[in-house]
């Protein structure tokens, strides 16, 4: 393996910007801010709202993944973005799934 | 340039390149990079798991308090703040560790773990509140998972504040290299997964709890 | 005796519970004092702490798998041995209903959580790193720390027998009879952390296995360049590291109901037992997955090898692995189509179930095709490998038959289910692993398993399945429920059994003569001196066994699927043999104590919490926060072997190209 130099380093390389740091703030401040909204102050109906909301929610995992988290980078083939969208897809699964599931909505149909 | 005898004791001779970011240039690191993603991603289904236990008994309030009466408005919204401006930190962190500036870096790391203990502060002063109220966790099967659920993240963020303490120390100490390198990156993925889990917490539990 | 002794050996060591607790006492005394005085006697205690315990090398630690893999076939085996026993008659009272209830939940939960799991994680450690050419696994600390979590869970589990009492709610664990209310004792707890603490390992596994796999494959081995059997070991973790979470929740939570009176599956304030299932099986059905894929991935090797052909449909093979393990994931329900959740829920899970038998048919057919027309070799591995398929087949109809829903009201929990679910878990696993084990035996320790009393043995398991498990099917139908203790005589079910016990008999002998050809082989086994006893394709044959403990001198280069076979085809095989001049500095990790230390920890951890002694509990824990803080500050963890090192050794081996 690689023998350290150990040496503080980037000498003469381009400089990293904050631009998309703070692009990325921005955007999960402003993604905030409007699912709080309307959620506080009452101007929409519920069912609407929770859909609007875990949109909202959705796109802020967007933001960190891509603007903090890198996730477009890395060393090879995009494996971790693979499994971190199969990962997503199970726990939205399991989540949603579950909630059908343990309603018994047959059962609930025949109630009401 | 570094020597390379061997790639490591896996048989992935990578190549150090000067145009990947620095945590990701020894195969050694990168390696651990994508161990830690793999992590974040069974992680997500722990969370993920929580989540779906919390929505089945929302509502099993059982007579007791429920999350209307319990949701403290002005307390999320900071929670979320300093959360969230933590993230944004923790991201400056990671680039000043790009750009080679240590001095930055270590500043970068300290605001993010100040920011992180206000948002442990607050939450714990949340929960004591709650249970000095009488919602305790054995009140009922929905304050049992609102306690899990919210406190896992919590002791999630502990552990956070932990070990970016550890890893600051290091840098102080040998400075960026690419051990220490990837080390920040590692920490930082791992905070900024925790702010996506809690922007879920305040959508699911605060938010939901509030309208619904 | 002083009084306070005797209420403790009553309530802690059961001592009025018979014989059965006194003959585990004294035996395990008596063992425990025979180890220690044969290390001490032979001067290995050096050896067993410098070689072992603290060792990150991939081989060893599959070595440790396996020795406590068998060992846990050997203590569910007994339990199974038990149960039949009581079962063998009507009437019958050889077990307490107490008794009886003990033993098939330690049965269950061993078979599948200490001994299916350590068993593939053998495997995938012996295998892996030689198959794709590397030197050892991507994080060989966290692989000793696996091992380790998964071995003190196991002591942990396996001490509730002798010490406060054995869990006895079914591998399951099904609240509310789970809960503290029903099940107060203290062996409930003890499954609970011995599986929260083996899972953890078994996470940290997964990702091990990925990023090895993903990351460290010898230079030009392409992903569809892999053995099938590492092709099966990423099926197998990427189910692992995404089921496991939620059975680290569901059996977290019901912890956190015991020992800390929270409400999510209790039946007062508002909790919700049927979640508690829903989670279970989230994880429960994977599973099973989790441990036939990789008993698919020996199956593949094994058939290509000794009937000396490329596996037929290699590509359609990865697909189906990979088809597997993302649809095992929308099963689960079909666990509990009688819980009543309604004939929508139903049909989504039942058609789900039925889908995944088609791509495990195409591995089916495919194992055949490669068979057809193949000069086949009938040795051990190979005659493991022709058993499963018909035994897979009919444990495969019969899930089907389970998957459909309406029917299952009628098969649920009867004998019927219990057949099936043996069929295809020994007919899949076992039989794989034991396939395995013969397999690749040669290249772990340098010889082979004896091939004659191997065929005893392969002749009394299988005849003893079929006696044992067909007869259960038909019990099922006759209306006899899993977990009876015991039946009245009129019932119709005597006969078979009586069968099924002969059956369970002598499917023990079979394992008898395992154990014999173990012992045998140590010494008259077959030595291997080639590295290549059984003329293999994959790379893990182009090394000596046992390996070197670097394994690769010089890393291999890579250019096609089976490439040793290649090779030996184009008699170019002088290639890989290393030349002293290429040799360089090997790069390697360093022993260390901490994994070791770690699961002792949380061996403490655990045996606080089952008593309720939190203080110890918290104590536990505070050593696991101190090793990870040690870690977490730790720099190097590596070193260099010098090359003149690694030229002796290569000459040694004959091997100097």
């Amino acid at each position: 393996m690689a023998v350290h130099s150990g040496v503080t380093r980037e000498p003469g390389h381009k400089k990293h910007k904050a631009t998309q740091y703070i692009v990325g703030y921005l955007r999960s401040l402003i993604l905030t801010a409007v699912a709080f909204g309307p959620a506080l102050t009452h101007t929409m109906r519920v069912g609407p709202l929770i859909v609007v909301l875990t949109i909202l929610a959705g796109l802020q995992i967007v933001v960190q993944l891509y603007f903090f988290m890198h996730i477009t980078e890395g060393d090879g083939p995009p494996f971790h973005a693979l499994f971190l969208v199969l990962g997503l897809i199970f726990t939205f699964a399991i989540a949603l799934m579950s909630v059908w599931i343990m309603g018994f909505p047959a059962f609930m149909a025949q109630v009401s | 340039m570094m020597a390379m005898p061997d790639a490591m004791y896996g048989g992935h001779s990578g190549v150090t390149s000067s145009d990947k970011p620095l945590e990701y240039r020894d195969p050694n690191q990168s390696v651990k990079i994508l161990g830690f993603w793999l992590f974040l991603a069974t992680d997500m289904l722990l969370f993920g798991c929580l989540f779906a236990t919390y929505l089945v008994v929302r509502t099993h309030t059982d007579g007791g308090p429920t999350a209307r009466s319990i949701f403290d408005i002005p307390g999320f919204t900071l929670e979320t703040f300093f959360l969230l401006t933590s993230s944004f930190t923790g991201g400056l962190s990671t680039l000043a560790m790009r750009n080679g500036n240590k001095k930055a870096l270590v500043s970068w790391l300290a605001v993010t773990i100040a920011l992180g203990l206000a948002f442990i502060g607050l939450e714990v002063h949340e929960f004591i509140g709650d249970v000095a109220a009488g919602a305790t966790w054995e009140r009922s099967a929905f304050l049992s998972a609102f306690f899990t659920l919210v406190g896992t993240h919590g002791s999630h963020v502990t552990v956070g504040l932990v070990w970016m303490f550890l890893t600051l120390l290091q840098v102080a100490k040998r400075g960026i290299t690419p051990i220490t390198a990837r080390k920040v990156f590692v920490v930082n993925l791992y905070w900024h997964f925790l702010d996506v889990v809690w922007v879920f917490i305040f959508t699911v539990v605060y938010l939901s709890g509030r309208v619904m | 005796m002083p009084s306070g002794f005797m209420q403790f050996a009553d309530k802690y060591l059961m001592w009025k519970e018979g014989p059965m607790i006194w003959g585990s006492d004294v035996a395990i005394l008596l063992v425990s004092i025979g180890i220690v005085f044969a290390l001490t006697y032979f001067h290995k205690w050096k050896w067993l702490w410098r070689e072992w315990i603290t060792t990150v090398d991939h081989k060893k630690i599959g070595i440790m798998y396996l020795i406590c893999a068998l060992l846990m076939l050997f203590r569910g085996g007994a339990d199974a041995e038990l149960l039949r026993t009581q079962l063998a008659i009507p009437n019958n009272h050889f077990l307490s209903a107490e008794h009886y209830d003990q033993i098939f939940t330690t049965h269950g939960t061993i078979m599948i959580l200490f001994m299916a799991m350590p068993f593939i994680f053998a495997l995938f450690n012996i295998v892996v790193p030689l198959q794709i050419g590397a030197r050892d696994v991507a994080f060989p600390y966290l692989n000793a720390i696996s091992f380790w979590l998964f071995f003190f869970a196991a002591m942990l589990f396996n001490l509730s027998f002798v010490f406060g009492g054995s869990p006895d709610a079914s591998w399951v664990s099904y609240p509310p009879l789970s809960e503290l209310g029903f099940d107060p004792g203290p062996g409930e707890n003890y499954y609970l952390l011995a599986l929260q603490i083996t899972g953890i390992g078994s996470i940290a596994t997964g990702i091990n296995f990925l990023a090895t796999i993903f990351k460290m494959r010898a230079p030009g081995m392409k992903l569809m360049h892999m053995p099938l059997f590492t092709w099966s070991t990423v099926a197998a973790c990427v189910v692992i590291i995404f089921a496991f979470p939620a059975l680290a929740i569901a059996i977290a939570l019901l912890t956190l109901d015991r020992i800390f009176g929270t409400h999510f599956f209790t039946i007062l304030h508002g909790g919700n037992p049927m979640m508690f299932v829903n989670l279970f099986w989230v994880w429960g059905h994977p599973e099973v997955y989790i441990v036939v894929l990789p008993a698919f991935g020996v199956y593949s090797e094994v058939v290509a090898t000794f009937a000396r052909k490329r596996i037929f449909g290699y590509s359609s093979m990865v697909a189906s692995l990979m088809l597997i393990s993302v649809i095992s994931y929308f099963v689960w329900a079909h666990h509990f189509f009688t819980m009543g959740a309604g004939a929508d829920v139903n049909t989504f899970f039942a058609v789900a179930s039925m889908l995944v038998g088609i791509p495990t048919g195409v591995k089916v057919f495919n194992w055949l095709f490669t068979m057809y027309r193949g000069r086949i070799r009938m040795t051990l591995p190979m005659l493991w490998t022709i058993a499963f398929v018909p035994c897979f087949a009919i444990g495969g109809a019969t899930g089907i038959m389970l998957a459909a829903a309406p029917a299952d009201y009628q098969y649920h929990n009867s004998y019927f289910l219990i057949a099936h679910f043996h069929q295809v878990l020994i007919g899949g696993v076992v039989f794989g692993m034991l396939a395995g084990m013969y397999y690749w035996w040669p290249k772990m320790f340098g010889f082979k398993l004896d091939e004659r009393l191997g065929r005893w043995a392969f002749w009394f398991f299988n005849i003893g399945f079929y006696v044992c498990f067909m007869p259960q099917y038909a019990l099922g139908f006759m209306g006899m429920q899993r977990r009876m203790y015991t039946y009245p005589a009129d019932m119709g079910w005597n006969t078979l059994n009586l069968i099924s016990t002969i059956g369970a008999y002598i499917m023990a002998i079979g394992f008898v003569f395992i154990v014999i050809q173990v012992l045998y082989s140590v010494k008259y086994g077959e030595r291997d001196l080639t590295g290549d006893p059984w003329d293999g394709r994959t790379l893990e044959w182009s090394l000596p066994s046992p390996a070197p403990h670097y394994n690769f001198a010089v890393i291999p280069t890579v250019t096609s699927r089976d490439v040793w076979w290649e090779l030996k085809e184009q008699g170019r095989t002088d290639e890989l043999k290393p030349k002293a001049e290429d040799i360089k500095p090997i790069h390697m990790p360093k022993n260390s104590a901490r994994p070791f230390l770690m699961g002792l920890a949380f061996f403490v951890a655990g045996f606080g919490f089952v008593f309720d002694l939190l203080w110890l509990g918290f104590l536990g824990l505070a050593g696991v926060v101190a090793c990870l803080i040690a870690r977490a500050l730790e720099y190097n963890d590596d070193y260099h072997i010098p090359v003149h090192e690694v030229v002796e050794t290569e000459a040694t081996l004959g091997r100097l190209g």
